[in-house]
């Protein structure tokens, strides 16, 4: 097993460096760029010239990226071209509220999805199922920022349920720790700041479970169908075990192995929508940070670091879906 | 009193929108406390769908079983369904066809074995995977120690299937139902496997019902054989009887379908003309006679009914095979 994940962060160290080069040489060639966005569009050739000299960016491209590599080896993502802050520091702000919002987004999709499918595998045919294929197909095809501003309008706007944006309300003193305000607040036992977090936090993050959900419902659905049919299924019942133990040791433990596989491929569906669902309710996480860093002039290395952590994140998350899949099914099970 | 009363069970399959199926017509059968009783046809008679009507296995909906099955004078079909499920694996057990299929990949040897004696006899996981190791040590599973933490795919398909037998036997059940249970397996492991059955049931008293379509199983095994086809029992007799002189024209062609090894060279195989498809739609007649050679024009008009023949056996036929006719 430990060889296994060795082997498997090596291949991650390289993927990871490969991919740095892509996003490196991608965003330099996109049009425009930070000396653009800098000086604006009647800039002389002359101060275009020398502030490109200055940042750097008239020498060969393999040049910037190896001086670049150097300083990331070292831990150092360089500044914010925009606001002149440490990217690390940028991201280290951005990066505990995406999380957030994405975990509870899981939580959400995981919490609903797998007992909807279940039920509905199990009431096939039935009201119960056909509202849960009906609801998910809504819930695959209805765009992000449509449905968030969609509840948003509802919710916040003409019945006061939840806030409309951000992260907590103007005036709550939160002590900052790890900078996940839930975790930050309950390490420091103000409750009342958990009670203002988790209140900003439900809609948004229902908003990007949406997809997520409907994919798992519909997954964990089929997937119980054909355990449901499995001769294993029949054995159990031959047996005259329980309802409780069917359900649990037979039919679930088999019927949950794709839709674990789903969980991980879902994380990247959860980062493209914490871009759109952060933008709809202001909520200043990695998603608002990476539509700032482009259209606020290529902040080139804020934009390197982010997509960067993005992939690791959805690698990170991948290669934890492997090993929980050796866990939970002995077949895959590595020697 | 009979052990198991079969008595005219069907099961007919409704579809919405489809015209109904019978699958099982009206199977009447007893089993008598620690004999041994076949259940000979072949796919499609009908022989597994009365099995699982008879655990009350069947899809709860999509068809309809009626007649009665007793059970030490209960009648099973009418019990509630959680009263059944008290019943199922500790008053009747049963074997399935596919050993790999019909054991759960992902839960190790011990646990599916040890969750039947939790579940009858409220047993704790430790006590049930002791006794767990005694029965797979007397299925005759090498080892058994290891293999209670092993996961089916690590071990052999014969080995699979002495775990069910070990799963089904596990309670001591008055009753068990084998669904061919040899069919997956290799020649060799079958007889292994058949020798086994007939030592445990011997040991325990154990009542057998023994589904099958292979009639060496039926010979080496079987008290009394249950022809069944298109759903109905056309000729029901004692092992010796029914092989020394099948009256049954179906029955007939069964055994004279298995090839000899004292056969001349050359000589072809014996089959029954047709297939099993021939009988639908259910027309009025006898459901064999598109496929009979003793086929006589009152065999077209109805079913026969199923009456005593002289040697103590049933037998569902117009113009039966002659006595004097014996299998070569």
């Amino acid at each position: 097993m430990l060889r296994v994940i060795v082997r498997r962060l090596l291949q991650l160290v390289v993927t990871l460096i490969a991919l740095s080069a892509l996003i490196f040489i991608w965003l330099r060639n996109l049009p425009g760029g930070p000396v653009d966005a800098l000086l604006g569009e009647r800039a002389t050739p002359e101060t275009r010239a020398l502030l490109t000299k200055a940042l750097g960016y008239d020498q060969p491209i393999m040049v910037q990226y190896a001086k670049f590599m150097q300083r990331v080896l070292t831990g150092d993502f360089g500044n914010s071209i925009r606001t002149g802050d440490a990217v690390t520091e940028v991201m280290g702000r951005a990066f505990p509220a995406t999380i957030e919002l994405a975990l509870a987004a899981m939580i959400i999709a995981i919490g609903l999805g797998v007992p909807l499918g279940y039920l509905a595998a199990r009431f096939r045919g039935r009201l119960l199922d056909n509202l849960s294929i009906a609801g998910t197909l809504l819930g695959i095809s209805i765009p992000i920022f449509f449905l968030g501003y969609l509840l948003k309008d509802v919710f916040t706007q003409n019945i006061h349920w939840f806030p409309p944006s951000g992260r907590i309300s103007t005036g709550v003193d939160n002590t900052n720790i790890t900078g996940f305000f839930l975790l930050d607040s309950l390490l420091t036992r103000e409750f009342d700041v958990t009670a203002d977090a988790l209140w900003h936090l439900i809609l948004p993050a229902f908003t990007l479970a949406t997809i997520p959900l409907a994919v798992i419902v519909r997954m964990t659905r089929a997937s119980v169908l054909d355990v449901l049919n499995e001769d294993y299924v029949r054995t159990a019942e031959a047996k005259g075990l329980r309802h409780k133990t069917i359900r649990g040791r037979h039919v679930l433990r088999n019927a949950l192995l794709p839709v674990v596989t789903t969980i991980g491929l879902q994380t990247g569906a959860l980062l493209s929508g914490a871009v759109l669902t952060e933008k709809v309710y202001n909520w200043g996480g990695l998603g608002t940070l990476i539509t700032d860093s482009i259209s606020g002039g290529r902040d080139y290395p804020v934009l390197q670091a982010l997509i960067l952590l993005a992939a690791l994140v959805f690698v990170v998350v991948n290669l934890l879906v492997d090993l929980s899949y050796a866990v939970i099914d002995p077949r895959v099970r590595v020697r | 009193m009979s052990l198991l009363d079969v008595r005219d069970l069907s099961v007919v399959f409704q579809r919405r929108g489809e015209q109904s199926f019978t699958a099982v017509d009206k199977v009447s059968f007893s089993v008598e406390p620690g004999q041994t009783v076949g259940l000979v046809g072949e796919s499609g008679c009908g022989k597994s769908v009365t099995s699982l009507a008879i655990m009350g296995l069947l899809p709860r909906r999509g068809n309809k079983v009626t007649g009665g099955v007793l059970f030490d004078g209960t009648d099973l079909l009418q019990l509630r369904p959680n009263d059944m499920r008290d019943r199922r694996g500790r008053d009747i057990g049963m074997i399935f066809q596919d050993p790999l299929s019909s054991l759960n990949p992902v839960v190790p040897i011990g646990v599916q074995v040890a969750e039947v004696l939790e579940r009858h006899r409220g047993m704790d996981r430790k006590a049930a995977l002791k006794e767990a190791r005694e029965l797979l040590d007397a299925v005759g599973i090498p080892d058994p120690n290891r293999r209670l933490k092993e996961y089916p795919h690590q071990i052999s398909g014969g080995m699979r299937q002495r775990a069910l037998i070990a799963i089904a036997l596990a309670c001591k059940p008055r009753l068990l139902i084998a669904d061919e249970p040899t069919t997956a397996l290799d020649v060799t492991i079958q007889a292994q496997i058949l020798t086994l059955l007939k030592q445990l049931v011997d040991e325990t008293g154990t009542a057998l019902i023994m589904i099958t379509h292979d009639l060496g199983v039926v010979a080496g095994l079987c008290d009394t054989v249950n022809v069944l086809y298109g759903g109905k029992v056309v000729e029901r007799a004692a092992r010796h009887e029914l092989f020394a002189r099948p009256r049954h024209p179906y029955t007939h062609g069964l055994l004279n379908s298995v090839p000899r090894l004292d056969s001349p060279r050359g000589e072809p195989l014996h089959a029954i003309r047709g297939s099993v498809a021939d009988n639908i739609p259910w027309a009025e007649g006898c459901a064999f006679a598109p496929r009979c050679n003793n086929v006589v024009d009152a065999c077209l008009e109805g079913t026969p009914p199923l009456e005593s023949t002289a040697t103590g056996g049933d037998l569902r036929c117009n113009n039966p095979v002659s006595e004097e006719v014996a299998v070569p």
